[in-house]
């Protein structure tokens, strides 16, 4: 049955898929339900589903996603307005690479979640600092990776544009930017995920919305319920534009896929 | 006039680390190419016919010597010497004829003016009905096609193939040499094409220069006077075989250097 490499059939596909989250709900389940974790640590899933309508309900938690999915696109948007262009750049001329590539590479190591002190103190704890985590958390990330996306570009294609007529600008705009461009959306599919962690974290300090707010008022009562509840949210949304970066990447570069 | 003129070039690559030798890919050539000829160059692999091309294009510097085209020193790479390689170098997010327009668009060509020219070119290579595949949906033998088609769009003063049928499997060479010859009678392009496959080398051109095992030097010029058009029944008569035999022991005297040398 398990053979190394073979494939799976389309429909055993998803049913394996959907199993898992059947499988760890259930053991979920068994151990909250059956009393063998106490509900202070660990909430059970039906308790999880009714503190969650609570939230949506009452407390207005619909606002508290918009808010953070708002950041989120708002910090990473702005982030790759600076980064592509850069890379782009950085991979293309070599020199540019050698002035920008050892600091970026620095940079890129620095935990955006320590710099929200700092961000606080310079930008208040307003929507700007929120904005500021997500855009130094992936701007350096972005920069590199698509400056070493642009700089693999295949040379004998580069060459073959020379000897057809392309001159250097020609080559940036209709060969290495084309070329590139899946694996750019990919790098942005990639790192969008990573700015869903420094958003939240941004949140829980100093915040008045947001999801990672939600969290932390739970965590002051308690109630795990909440906090398992938001955080499935957050797995949610990523899994969606998750679908919606591939299927966007499907629809504008089918000659990748084809 | 002579069409190209290859004057003294030679190439020398620096050592890869400080001490050791630096490696002489290529002696000095002299070639002379007329307008309309049809040269082969032969030679054993890694024997610097491809570094030598790659010169001519543009893409590679001469340690010494000049090439000129149409009187004119070959500075750096340029549509007047369109090029097809040995890899598969179409670009992949454009269809078939896009590729074949892309240089005329590179020139500013109006959109409807380079479609016509791309639409014949498709058709001309036996492309029709595969104008909007892209090239992954391509067998090797059409990618080759159009990566022709493509060169030939732009109207080159002289073209360039290395070693273009390389990667193809035997039946799909031989057609790619009837199609590459039937256009050269047609459209009588001056054409430098690298081979190490002799019979190829033999069959294509109007003149075959062999090239020695590394470093590379002109070894042999031997003109082919068989009539054209060729059909590829050519490749079976007596006279076809006497110059295969000729150039196969130029070759195997080169191919024993070769590969005694490594």
């Amino acid at each position: 049955m398990l053979q190394p490499l073979e494939p799976v059939s389309a429909p055993a596909r998803i049913w394996l898929g959907v199993l898992f989250f059947v499988l760890f709900v259930a053991g979920w389940a068994w151990a909250t339900l059956g009393g063998y974790v106490s509900p202070t640590f660990l909430a059970d899933p039906v308790t999880m589903v009714q503190e969650g309508w609570q939230l949506l309900t009452v407390h207005g938690f619909l606002h508290d996603i918009g808010m953070t999915v708002w950041r989120v696109v708002g910090g990473f948007v702005l982030a790759a307005i600076v980064a592509v262009p850069l890379g782009v750049a950085m991979g293309t001329y070599k020199p540019i690479e050698a002035f920008l590539e050892p600091f970026v590479s620095f940079a890129r190591y620095l935990p955006a979640s320590a710099f929200i002190p700092l961000l606080i103190l310079w930008a208040g704890i307003g929507e700007t600092q929120k904005l500021l985590v997500i855009f130094i958390g992936s701007v350096f990330q972005l920069i590199l990776m698509v400056a070493v996306t642009v700089g693999n570009t295949r040379r004998d294609l580069v060459e073959a544009a020379y000897t057809l007529g392309a001159n250097d600008w020609g080559i940036v705009r209709r060969v290495l930017i084309p070329m590139s461009a899946p694996g750019i959306a990919e790098i942005l599919r990639l790192v969008l995920g990573w700015a869903w962690t420094y958003v939240i974290v941004a949140e829980l300090i100093g915040s008045s919305s947001g999801i990672g707010h939600m969290i932390t008022d739970s965590q002051a009562l308690l109630n795990t319920g909440q906090i398992i509840f938001g955080i499935i949210i957050i797995g949610l949304i990523g899994l969606i534009s998750d679908f919606l970066f591939k299927a966007a990447n499907r629809r504008f570069f089918p000659w990748s896929l084809a | 006039m002579s069409k190209l003129r290859i004057e003294d070039v030679s190439r020398t690559f620096p050592p890869a680390r400080a001490g050791a030798e630096p490696t002489r890919a290529l002696l000095p050539v002299n070639l002379s190419v007329a307008e309309n000829d049809f040269i082969t160059i032969l030679g054993p692999s890694g024997c610097g016919k491809s570094t030598l091309l790659r010169i001519v294009a543009g893409l590679d510097r001469a340690s010494t010597g000049r090439v000129l085209l149409d009187g004119k020193p070959v500075t750096g790479p340029g549509p007047d010497r369109g090029m097809v390689f040995q890899s598969y170098t179409l670009f992949p997010w454009l269809s078939v004829i896009e590729n074949i327009a892309f240089g005329l668009r590179e020139r500013g060509m109006p959109v409807d003016q380079r479609q016509k020219i791309a639409q014949s070119w498709c058709e001309r290579v036996g492309l029709a009905g595969f104008e909007h595949h892209y090239p992954k949906q391509l067998s090797g033998g059409m990618q080759q096609r159009t990566a022709i088609a493509r060169v030939l769009a732009n109207d080159p003063s002289i073209m360039l193939l290395d070693e273009p049928f390389g990667a193809l499997d035997n039946q799909t060479r031989a057609l790619m040499q009837e199609t590459l010859l039937g256009i050269w009678e047609r459209e009588r392009k001056t054409v430098l094409f690298v081979t190490h496959d002799i019979e190829e080398a033999i069959f294509l051109a109007s003149r075959v220069i062999v090239v020695s095992a590394r470093p590379g030097r002109i070894k042999a010029e031997v003109p082919i006077d068989l009539p054209y058009p060729r059909h590829y029944t050519i490749k079976t008569e007596a006279a076809f075989s006497a110059l295969k035999a000729r150039l196969t022991e130029e070759i195997r005297a080169e191919a024993v250097i070769a590969a005694t040398a490594r």
